[in-house]
């Protein structure tokens, strides 16, 4: 079982790439479960459907102790298991210690247990590393490989080298390494040659481009992936295309994070004259 | 101790022979060279061998700055100074903790401190019950508001209290449950007192920093509530006196024998109701200066009620301090009456001292505890013949230990600036200073110094050592090496202390004794003191086949 968690800035397409490339992987036969772990519980919309209305914290509160995995565990697309951690309305209450409650019932309900024959676990990580909570997924034992959703726009790019920072720190406690980024196109200026200078800089490599397309859009407005909505549209053979990537990838590092100006840079070098 | 006792320790100076006596000073750096070099010059400025350098120059001493990580110190939690200590004794007001139940429930009665319900109307007694919220892994995750708004209600709905407060700890600062909002609109809705203290534990360098957050609490929400003006004579407030082991019961004996109308003590012995009238008192006397000066400064600006220092622990002290408040009122009426009751008062301490000196006298005494008591008992020890040879404070700032004199010259840190600084400024209608410039200079001629303390090394010989927020090795150190008669702490110093064969004496909640305070107070002192040392059990310390083993073995690969 390969345990993979998502990173990036808030808003990069992040739960969106995911589910897509979930998909894909999920088409090829591939047993799966995404974990989302973000407050908002919206990391698992486009598997299931619709919003899960059950998440791990919620469950919690109102069961006491007396939870089982299937009251946490929706099945969703291709026979997906979604799960959301939950957490509290926006400005109450601690979201990090959140993530760490459910992640620890999670594994306590025996979701990641051998018996299981799960081929891949996704957790759907919010936004930057931003406290202890959000780093949960990285600690031992738990995810392995991290993508990061990035763009070509330098708060994308800050964001992806912080959580590169994360990486570092958690490296050699907890094993996790850096898989790839993943460019989800803005369509900024000489974009994918930043990333992939980006990259190799961290010491890694760019899995896959993703270039910016309506119809995701489109899928999302109607809760579905695009590889569900439109099987045959070309954006969807571009996330079929990166999961085969993600699939086949072995290049797994402990990433080298940029000084601020060694960053701005790269910025300044690739992005304005580019 | 023995060689000692028979040597002559005077008040101003302990001669102690430096081949029997390792010298503060060579002490002071074998303690110094265990440290890392960083740590070792941080700590050489909390280790002072007292010497006076002129009239009122002492050594310059550091407090009120952070424990360094990994040192075993003896300094509690902002929490703790806030509801511990200052909100704790009070009686009628309900006490409710917000947070995880461990933080209510053992900083419960621990201090000991007594009181007597029936001095007020309604009889209300919350004291003998523990209040909190409770906070679980559920409301550290979607925030405790809910829940602390439920519990004050329930708590009104069963006790229907005059007051309620509500105290921050740790993790409600994490998650950020705003308690003010909460109170502020429970008390919107049940129509009682309600307010809330930011007095998150980790907040500060040490419980100081909460006797500052319950200082300004009780400033901003209570005093002042209640204009009544109280019949009597020379009405006081006694700032910073717990009544523990019912020490506040016997100074309020003793006040009322001379006539001395006692409106609100803070807060041994106290109701929420005396607060909101103290205000109207005459006078302000401090006793435990760290804890409540801030009080008494915004109250002398507020209302024009003037303060001093006094000290109502050991029998001189408090026929000083009665004195002392006979002089300010200046009127043949009270100080005849003082004299009256001092004389009333003393043959029975003169007979307790005479029988319990020659057992005592010349014998050591260490101190460490509080922000004052270190300082206060000294002078009970002197009663009984014995020299306080080594003193410090848990939580005391420099003006503590030099005297407020340095205030100025105060580096305040961002430690301290982190704790709300009140504006306090002359209240429009209330405003009426008790005395005039003229009367406060005439005053100061006659060496009654308001707004004044002195602080403890001024009451320490030369040659004795002072050390600020004492860590355990400091403290190990200190019991090998001049095995002292008696140390007084508290509860976590206790068993280490006695381990090394030597009588320890809380000073937080006296063990299970007490009053010490005043006459009485100061004689059951004695007897207490004199009970410890001189106890025969601590010969029995080592087991006998540890000092004479009747068969002798070795193990075989030894």
């Amino acid at each position: 079982m390969r345990k993979i968690a998502m990173y990036g800035k808030g808003g990069i397409g992040k739960s969106t790439t995911c589910q897509n490339l979930v998909a894909g992987l999920a088409e090829k036969g591939n047993k799966i479960m995404v974990v989302g772990c973000d407050p908002k519980a919206d990391s698992t919309r486009l598997l299931l459907g619709g919003l899960n209305q059950h998440t791990v914290l919620d469950t919690l509160r109102k069961e006491g102790e007396d939870v089982e995995l299937n009251d946490v565990r929706k099945i969703g697309y291709k026979g997906i298991y979604c799960t959301e951690s939950g957490g509290p309305e926006p400005g109450v209450g601690c979201a990090g210690r959140g993530i760490i409650t459910s992640i620890n019932l999670l594994e306590q309900l025996g979701a990641y247990s051998e018996d299981e024959n799960m081929d891949f676990v996704f957790y759907d990580v919010l936004g930057d590393v931003v406290c202890g909570g959000f780093a949960m997924p990285m600690r031992e034992g738990k995810a392995r490989e991290i993508y990061i959703v990035v763009s070509g726009e330098m708060m994308a790019m800050y964001a992806a080298n912080n959580i590169c920072k994360g990486i570092l720190k958690f490296a050699e406690t907890g094993g996790i390494r850096l898989a790839g980024l993943i460019c989800n196109s803005r369509k900024v200026d000489n974009e994918r040659e930043m990333i992939e200078k980006f990259a190799e800089r961290l010491g890694s490599h760019m899995i896959y481009f993703v270039p910016r397309d309506n119809m995701v859009q489109k899928a999302e407005i109607n809760r579905k992936t695009v590889i569900e909505f439109e099987p045959d549209h070309p954006q969807a053979h571009e996330y079929r295309a990166l999961a085969k990537k993600i699939e086949e990838n072995d290049n797994f590092v402990i990433p080298k994070p940029l000084e601020m100006d060694e960053l701005e840079k790269l910025l300044i070098n690739l992005g304005i004259q580019g | 101790m023995e060689a000692l006792s028979k040597k002559r320790i005077d008040e101003e100076k302990v001669s102690l022979e430096p081949d029997e006596f390792m010298d503060p000073e060579t002490l002071k750096l074998e303690i110094l060279s265990k440290y890392p070099p960083k740590v070792a010059r941080k700590k050489a400025k909390q280790i002072i061998v007292n010497r006076k350098e002129s009239e009122e120059k002492y050594p310059e001493i550091q407090a009120n700055v952070r424990t360094v990580p990994g040192i075993i110190s003896q300094r509690g939690c902002c929490y703790a100074g806030c509801k511990g200590v200052v909100m704790g004794p009070t009686r009628d007001i309900i006490n409710l903790t917000h947070g995880p139940i461990g933080c209510g429930f053992y900083s419960w009665l621990t201090r000991r401190n007594q009181t007597d319900p029936s001095t007020t109307p309604d009889g209300h007694n919350f004291m003998n019950y523990c209040f909190s919220t409770d906070m679980e892994e559920r409301e550290i995750i979607f925030g405790g508001e809910k829940k602390l708004r439920a519990a004050i209600q329930e708590a009104y709905d069963i006790f229907k209290p005059k007051m309620i407060s509500v105290f921050a700890t740790c993790p409600v600062g994490l998650i950020g449950d705003d308690v003010h909002a909460v109170t502020r609109e429970m008390e919107e809705k049940l129509g009682i007192t309600i307010f809330g203290f930011s007095c998150e534990g980790y907040k500060g360098v040490s419980q100081s920093a909460g006797h500052h957050v319950a200082n300004n609490g009780l400033f901003q929400h209570v005093i002042g509530l209640d204009n009544t003006v109280q019949g009597g004579d020379y009405k006081v407030n006694l700032l910073g006196e717990y009544n523990i082991g019912g020490d506040a019961f016997e100074i309020e004996r003793v006040l009322n024998k001379c006539g001395i109308t006692l409106i609100s003590t803070f807060s041994g012995n106290s109701s929420v109701d005396f607060f909101a009238n103290s205000h109207t008192a005459d006078l302000n006397l401090i006793m435990c200066h760290r804890s409540i000066n801030y009080v008494a400064e915004m109250m002398e600006k507020k209302y024009g009620i003037p303060w001093f220092k006094i000290n109502f622990l050991s029998a001189g002290g408090m026929s000083r301090s009665l004195r002392k408040i006979a002089e300010y009122y200046g009127e043949q009426k009270l100080i005849d009456r003082v004299e009256e009751v001092i004389a009333e008062e003393m043959p029975a301490v003169k007979k307790a001292q005479a029988e319990v000196r020659p057992r005592l006298e010349g014998k050591l005494a260490m101190m460490f505890v509080g922000g004052s008591r270190a300082h206060h008992y000294q002078e009970m020890f002197r009663e009984m013949g014995m020299t306080t040879f080594c003193a410090g404070y848990e939580f005391a700032h420099r003006d503590d230990y030099e005297g407020r004199q340095v205030l100025p010259n105060l580096k305040v840190d961002a430690d301290s600036r982190n704790i709300q600084e009140l504006k306090v400024e002359k209240d429009p209608e209330r405003y009426n200073p008790r005395i005039s410039a003229e009367e406060f200079e005439a005053l100061k001629r006659n060496n009654i110094k308001l707004r004044d303390y002195e602080g403890m090394m001024t009451d320490m010989p030369s040659g004795t050592i002072i050390i600020d927020d004492i860590s355990q090795y400091e403290t190990e150190r200190l019991l090998e090496t001049y095995k002292p008669a008696v140390f007084c702490a508290g509860i976590k110093e206790k068993y280490t202390v006695q381990k090394h064969g030597i009588p320890m004496k809380q000073l937080h909640s006296y063990d299970n004794g007490g009053p010490y305070a005043a006459y009485r107070g100061a004689i059951n002192f004695y007897h207490e003191i004199d009970r410890m040392v001189n106890s025969k059990v601590w010969d029995h310390i080592k087991a006998p086949w540890e000092k004479s083993p009747e068969l002798a073995a070795r193990y075989t690969y030894e």
